[in-house]
């Protein structure tokens, strides 16, 4: 992803308000299950269908789950009314949303992306979300469709509205914002964070302007199903912006939606009739006060964030990590491999080689991964970091452990990788350096270019099976010794 | 003078009198007489025979077949009754069948209440007369060229002209009050949150509460027991238990300070001001120590009201839009059929208050009217708060008139509004009120006496309208 997403000249503002489903059980005022694909109007009651006389009431998990994502955010978690947010839309079925409006459960906050760039969050509150309405027919589209179905099963759905600051300067960390906010919502369960099934929606409000001038006129872009579309869409809006500006016109506020087909964005409604949405408190529910104590459970049932498990995988390796590294890192977390890397290493395996094997080999197999032995994965690091496999042995060995589990020097025999025992491997490097004396000499003497042929010519000696990395830790220690 | 509904169920349960025969005399009555009250807008005939046939069966079995066993109520039409036409009176849910029933209704049927029929209202509940119902209006039994007021005006009349000896109806600004004095019946709007709104179709959530009316204390009071207590499915719901209220009523009011609230004698009509000081005198006879009280803050009550309930109203009927049940006008497009609907759906009042209330959350509007209501609100709360430090229990007239003639008042709407200005505050502030028959006027009409309490007094409540009741003129009620 390029770095360089804003035109020439301009810089790009963008803030995202991200919607997330919250993984309850329930709905957020009644008790229909909470569950994707079911069949049409299956998972409705009176309450969740506004039906006349129904009232809601408050998910007590929906509300935890919400405070939950606070305590990740290091946002206030703060007494909070319900408004009515009123509008009529067919998938609507009271006309008007129940949704947090000035008094958010959360408020402030902030999200540190892996790179290191913290953006400010302003608010995260409950909201319920509404049906879903397929146009059917004629051109299929809004105004041109023959008839509108909708489905209130999603209607009720529990949500958290994530609002972030315009602090976000690029389409790349606009991608890195809303994946580290992904990872907080599924480390914390509060979300299963699947964008493909609309649990994570992503609308991005964009705006130009040069550098150091005010923020400009900002468009919201709605209809951004994955991350591939919110950074195109972002760069697409920031040219469309710039393009306007540059010809002397003047961006308009509105709302456009993103055609991923066409890679453009277009006028949704406008807004120069501000929407008027007659917010007023509901008068059906209550007002939330979480007490202190509900709050420090909620914290202290929170597992350590993506960011905090990144930087324990940091200090297990040490030192400054490399680019590789970091990316090690950063997918060993997102798939969940951390525990496994600890793990092995506390069992005494190099830490750099189990973070590579992890991110690697164990996250290419997801689905068995979570049925591997820490001890065995230690085992079989340890081997090959001793150089007793080589590389190719150990991943070969490594794939059968997640198959089928087992003692990995039994595997490795099995599989006909004698395992080289440090006598021999000491014993073919003898015969080696013996068999090239010229070799040797220069490589004492300096020359770390001779120590390739020479690792080169212990593999051949051993069919290679030495690993490359043991013999030149091996070569290195009798330079060390002869010095 | 017909049983009433305690002597009913006490019949019932001791097998003396059939629940069958009970709830067939009073479909008698209803087809003998409803046609020149206009009082029901549905009576459900086989359904009722139905349980009280169950009933009987419990009485046969020697299972305890409740409380109201074998007693015929009447649900105002806007309690959702599963499988049964809930209309409101309006024209926009025709047809409606709700796939379920109101907590109250539950409880009421829990308790062996035989449900005989769904009454009239004004639309939404939004009147004084029970003139705004799409099906016509009902009439006083007491005189039929006069309105049985409103909105409960078909629950209190049923009542009144003696087809069932109980009913319920719901209380938003006076809506049960108010129509029990018209028609010279109990009725009684319980503390907000002790009675469940769940099933209750809304007009204004924040002050709507349902409520018995009966020709006596003791069977409001046992309705009253039976229908109040928590509800999980209504949010606003009291974790207080259900009072056992029954007891009080009979306690009479010695040593009980009681105020007269001189906003609600002065300013109404003179012979409804002479029936409230003569209540005042008889319970200083009956040993409670009466005194003058000037709340001021109830002047303001009427307008504050006027604003937040058709602002909760406008936001509650938003969702009559033709879309999933109801009346639906067809149209071109989903805007279209949305406002044709509402338009051929929604009679006049209904649509001055929906668009009052829109008017009053406007943006820019908002603070002057909605916010500004609601700080009136609290300070007519304020005004009780006070007189409550003095008073165990207040008194005062339920109405400023006794029941106006038929189109008295439907050209003018304000004129319409003036009759709540008595029950509003009780109303506002969320406490219990009761009105109690206390004698008529030249005409013979009934005058109601207000009785009104602290939030969750409603053993105070029913010991004060017990003492009216026994000390009421000619009490019809009599000393039970």
């Amino acid at each position: 992803m390029s770095e360089t997403s804003a035109p020439a000249g301009w810089e790009l503002v963008v803030g995202l308000e991200v919607h997330c489903e919250l993984a309850t059980r329930t709905k957020l005022f009644c008790g229909c299950p909470n569950a994707f694909g079911a069949e049409p109007n299956t998972n409705v009651c009176p309450v969740c269908l506004g039906l006349p006389g129904s009232l809601p009431v408050l998910n007590r998990r929906a509300v935890e789950l919400a405070m939950r994502i606070g305590a990740a955010l290091h946002a206030e978690i703060a007494p909070s009314v319900f408004h009515r947010k009123y509008y009529f839309y067919p998938d609507m079925p009271k006309d008007f949303q129940i949704s947090q409006y000035d008094a958010p459960i959360n408020r402030g906050g902030r999200l540190e992306l892996p790179d290191g760039l913290v953006v400010g969050i302003e608010r995260a509150h409950l909201v319920e979300d509404t049906g879903k309405t397929t146009h059917v027919g004629g051109t299929g589209r809004i105004g041109g469709a023959d008839y509108a179905l909708v489905d209130y099963n999603r209607a009720g759905v529990p949500l958290v509205e994530i609002v972030s600051a315009p602090d976000i300067r690029s389409a790349a960390q606009a991608r890195a914002y809303a994946g580290e906010l992904r990872a907080i919502l599924v480390a914390t369960g509060s979300s299963d964070g699947r964008m493909e099934e609309g649990s994570m929606r992503v609308d991005a409000n964009v705006s130009v302007r040069r550098p150091g001038a005010p923020f400009g006129t900002r468009c919201e872009i709605k209809n951004l199903n994955s991350m591939r579309s919110l950074g195109r869409a972002i760069e697409f809006e920031a040219a469309r912006q710039a393009e306007v500006l540059e010809g002397g016109g003047t961006v308009t506020q509105q709302t456009r939606h993103w055609d991923e087909d066409r890679g453009v964005t277009l006028p949704m409604r406008s807004k120069e009739e501000a929407d008027d949405y007659r917010y007023f408190p509901e008068p059906d529910l209550v007002p939330l006060a979480p007490d202190g104590r509900w709050q420090a459970e909620v914290a202290a049932s929170i597992e350590p964030l993506p960011a905090e498990r990144r930087a324990a995988l940091h200090r297990l390796v040490g030192g400054e990590p490399t680019p590789a590294q970091a990316d090690q890192v950063r997918s060993v977390v997102a798939s969940d491999l951390d525990t496994l890397v600890v793990a092995a290493c506390e069992r005494g395996a190099p830490a750099p080689l189990a973070l590579v094997r992890a991110a690697n080999e164990v996250a290419a197999d997801l689905t068995r991964a979570p049925d591997l032995d820490p001890d065995a994965f230690a085992k079989l690091l340890m081997l090959e970091g001793s150089g007793e496999l080589s590389a190719s042995q150990s991943k070969a060995v490594l794939a059968e452990l997640l198959v089928g589990g087992g003692d990995p020097a039994e595997v490795a025999r099995r599989l006909g990788f004698e395992p080289m025992d440090r006598g021999a491997l000491d014993e073919v490097i003898a015969q080696v350096i013996a068999e090239h004396p010229e070799d040797w000499a220069r490589f004492v003497a300096g020359e770390d270019k001779l120590k390739g042929p020479l690792i080169g010519a212990v593999r051949r000696a051993t069919d290679n099976q030495a690993d490359p990395a043991a013999v030149a830790r091996h070569l290195d220690g009798l330079r060390a010794a002869r010095a | 003078m017909s049983p009433s509904a305690l002597e009913l169920a006490g019949a019932v349960r001791s097998g003396e009198r059939s629940a069958r025969e009970v709830v067939e005399g009073s479909l008698r009555a209803i087809a003998g007489g409803d046609h020149a009250i206009h009082a029901f807008l549905e009576v459900l005939a086989d359904r009722a025979l139905a349980d009280a046939d169950r009933v009987d069966a419990a009485v046969a079995a020697g299972s305890d077949p409740g409380a109201l066993a074998g007693v015929p109520v009447a649900l105002k039409d806007n309690l959702c009754t599963r499988g049964v036409p809930t209309t409101c009176s309006s024209r926009i849910l025709a047809g409606w069948r709700p796939p379920y029933d109101a907590t109250v209704v539950e409880r009421l049927r829990a308790a062996g209440a035989v449900i005989v029929g769904k009454t009239n209202m004004d639309e939404f509940a939004m009147g004084s007369s029970t003139e705004n119902s799409c099906s016509g209006p009902s009439r006083n039994p007491h005189d039929h060229g006069r309105v049985p007021g409103g909105s409960s005006g078909g629950s209190a009349a049923a009542v009144a002209a003696g087809f069932v000896p109980l009913s319920l109806g719901s209380d938003t600004g006076g809506s049960i009050r108010q129509p029990a004095a018209f028609c010279g019946v109990v009725g009684m709007k319980p503390t907000y949150g002790l009675v469940s709104r769940y099933g209750l179709v809304a007009f204004a959530s924040s002050l709507d509460q349902v409520g018995p009316l009966g020709a006596t204390v003791a069977d409001v009071a046992a309705t009253f027991e039976v229908i109040a207590g928590h509800d999980a499915r209504d949010s606003t719901s009291l974790r207080a238990p259900a009072p056992d209220i029954l007891a009080s009523v009979g306690e009479g009011v010695v040593g009980k300070r009681i105020g007269l609230v001189t906003e609600l004698v002065d300013g109404v009509d003179h012979e409804v001001a002479a029936r409230v000081r003569e209540a005042a005198e008889a319970m200083t006879a009956a040993g409670a120590s009466v005194e003058e009280v000037s709340i001021p803050q109830f002047r303001y009550g009427l307008a504050a009201y006027y604003l937040i309930a058709p602002a909760e109203a406008s936001s509650n009927l938003a969702r009559f839009d033709g879309v999933r049940y109801g009346l639906r006008v067809e149209a071109p497009d989903v805007a279209a059929m949305n406002v044709a609907t509402r338009t051929a759906g929604f009679g006049a009042e209904v649509k001055r208050r929906i668009m009052l209330g829109t008017y009053a959350l406007s943006a820019g509007y908002y603070d002057a009217y909605y916010a500004r209501a609601q700080r009136v609100r609290t300070l007519v709360s304020d005004g009780f708060a006070y007189a409550y430090a003095k008073f165990d229990a207040l008194l005062g007239a339920t109405t400023p008139t006794t029941a106006f003639a038929l189109g008295e008042h439907t050209e003018d709407p304000l004129s319409m509004y003036l009759s709540d200005t008595c029950t509003v505050p009780a109303s506002l502030a969320g406490h219990p009120a009761i009105s109690v028959p206390f004698g008529t006027d030249r005409a013979g009409l009934p005058v109601g006496i207000q009785a009104m309490a602290p939030a969750l007094g409603e053993a105070t409540l029913f010991a004060l309208a017990g003492a009216l009741e026994r000390a009421a003129p000619g009490a019809a009620g009599g000393d039970r």
